[in-house]
């Protein structure tokens, strides 16, 4: 398997990382060394074998539904690049 | 510094032979007189340290003090510390001070013991180097122009230029383990699960876990009675009773069953590497051990699927890095679009863009099955012949990497080859095993050699017994590097 420049460009788009032509030629170059690294585990058989997604076959806990947490919006929004009155300041969406 | 080890460094505090402001700031004049020419550390903050070890004398002297109180410690710059600036060696979060405690960080401060400040690491701990950060490379104490091995690259170089007498570690595919074994120190990745990840900035959620980084293997079980706790803020953290890691420090290793994997002794191990392990085998019998071969045959396919399953979750963990709520905003964009793809191509760096790609890949639609899933598959492969090993051995034992340190710039121009490093860290990360590194000889060039020990699920008091009596019979994990100061 083989990726071609705009197939970077394409899951540079899915990531929405922006990149350049010059950019996804370099990295093109890369990711088709370590998906040649990736291949060779498609040669295994592995019919029959049950995916394993963690470690452990822990199930997810359920807690009681009570508030644990405090404000924090004050200490939260003082590290934000933009925020007004409480609200989280982007680039507007809706016209 | 005269003493070092933590049961040594508590003693003197106990005996008020020495105070925690006293001992604190002994080591931030090291750091001072050392970090710029070792880049081990990313933030040192002077003023909040001294406040701290202030804080562990009044312990001591009310009485309260528990077996590591006053003792200072260096975090990596992985753990969000609340006040401080916590980077994960990233431009993303290069202005980011973290509003809260990670767990870890949580379990240190209630033990009383100062933070000496946050180590550098590969970018989003992804790197086995240390080349990726966006503060700089670390340096090898043993030779600056060497890499100290990553991620936790500064915490094992901090350790081994006795700039802090011990650090924490994450470890994801190998990442305390390999700078351990490339900096001369002892390091430990418990069983997944043991340590909270809550505040620990996340890379690959199913991998990750901390770990403690010292000298030695007593020190080690020190750390891990502090670290290790149940916390329901992770919804993967183990419920289980605490443990004394102390406890078989001293039980002797008469009809120990040493598992040497075969796959661990073949093609790609340097020979003096080779030979260092082979040595500490002998020694390991010499005090009651047996060894019994073993196979672990789909070993082999650990990087493949690491380079799946890794970059899989952290293309879904770094998602949140978009401009909008802390970190890095890009000065000049469009739309809201525009704004996420300038903020995270200017804010990552390439390993950590090329990680984030390959794991969009694997998972976009048409791709799942063949990569993720089949990957998935084989990790429980990986996993099954480890199970089938400890039925026949009580500890498994190998290098931790193929080599010693390599040369700055040696490898950061091709991926693959770095990824090589952790040929032998990754399989127990995927299997969720417990695994370290102690110091075992040093090659031709002065650098360190690293053994690595993996044991079964929650076997870590039996690990560290092992490494312990081979550290009591032997003298590698004692020795500094000379003509630091």
């Amino acid at each position: 398997m083989s990726l071609s420049t705009d197939d970077v460009k394409r899951i540079a788009r899915l990531a929405r990382i922006e990149t350049s032509d010059a950019e996804a030629q370099a990295t093109q170059t890369q990711l088709n060394s370590i998906f040649d690294l990736i291949a060779t585990m498609q040669a295994v058989d592995t019919r029959g074998v049950a995916p394993m997604a963690h470690a452990q076959e822990v199930y997810q806990r359920l807690r009681d539904d009570v508030a644990t947490e405090s404000d924090h919006r004050a200490a939260f929004q003082a590290i934000a690049p933009a925020v007004d009155n409480g609200l989280y300041l982007v680039p507007k969406v809706i016209d | 510094m005269s003493a070092t080890t933590l049961s040594a460094l508590a003693a003197q505090l106990k005996a008020k032979q020495v105070s925690s402001r006293e001992l604190a700031q002994q080591y931030l004049d090291r750091i001072a007189a050392l970090n710029p020419a070792l880049n081990a550390f990313i933030t040192v903050d002077a003023s909040k340290t001294l406040a701290e070890a202030a804080a562990a004398d009044a312990l001591i002297a009310a009485g309260q003090a528990g077996p590591l109180t006053g003792v200072p410690i260096a975090h990596k710059d992985i753990f969000c510390t609340d006040g401080w600036l916590t980077t994960c060696g990233s431009k993303m979060l290069h202005n980011f001070i973290a509003p809260y405690d990670a767990h870890v960080i949580q379990q240190f401060k209630a033990a009383g013991m100062p933070s000496l400040g946050k180590t550098n690491m590969d970018e989003f701990a992804m790197g086995s180097s240390n080349e990726t950060s966006y503060f700089g490379a670390v340096k090898n104490p043993w030779n600056p122009a060497y890499v100290p091995g990553g991620s936790s690259g500064g915490a094992a170089a901090c350790v081994a230029a006795r700039m802090a007498p011990a650090a924490t570690g994450t470890d994801t595919g190998g990442s305390i383990r390999q700078p351990a074994a490339l900096c001369g120190i002892t390091g430990l990745k418990p069983t997944y699960g043991l340590v909270s990840r809550y505040g620990m900035i996340a890379f690959a959620s199913s991998l990750d876990q901390a770990g403690p980084m010292a000298p030695s293997a007593e020190d080690c079980a020190l750390l891990l009675n502090v670290m290790t706790g149940f916390d329901p803020n992770d919804s993967t953290c183990l419920e289980r009773e605490k443990e004394d890691y102390t406890r078989d420090l001293n039980q002797p290793l008469t009809g120990l069953r040493v598992g040497l994997p075969k796959e661990f002794f073949a093609e790609g191990l340097n020979n003096e590497v080779a030979a260092a392990v082979e040595a500490a085998v002998t020694e390991l019998k010499k005090l009651g051990a047996t060894t019994v071969e073993i196979s672990l045959a789909n070993s082999k396919l650990a990087i493949p699927v690491y380079y799946v399953l890794a970059p899989a979750e952290a293309s879904s963990n770094l998602s949140r890095f978009d401009g909008v709520r802390y970190g890095y905003r890009a000065p000049e964009y469009g739309n809201l679009d525009d704004m996420y793809c300038k903020t995270r191509a200017q804010g990552f760096g390439a390993e950590v863009k090329r990680r984030i790609l390959i794991g969009a890949y694997v998972l976009s639609h048409g791709y799942y099955d063949a990569y993720y899933l089949q990957a998935q598959k084989i990790r429980r492969l990986i996993a099954e012949d480890f199970n089938a090993a400890f039925k026949t051995c009580d500890v498994i034992l190998g290098p931790t990497a193929p080599g010693t340190a390599f040369k700055l710039g040696e490898k950061s121009d091709d991926p693959v080859e770095m990824y090589l490093n952790d040929l032998y860290t990754i399989p127990a990360n995927l299997a969720g095993l417990p695994g370290m590194s102690l110091p075992c000889g040093f090659d031709g060039k002065g650098l360190p050699i690293g053994l690595q020990l993996v044991g079964d699920y929650f076997s870590e008091a039996k690990m560290l017994n092992v490494a312990h009596q081979y550290q009591r019979v032997t003298d590698w994990h004692s020795r500094q590097p000379e003509g630091l100061l």
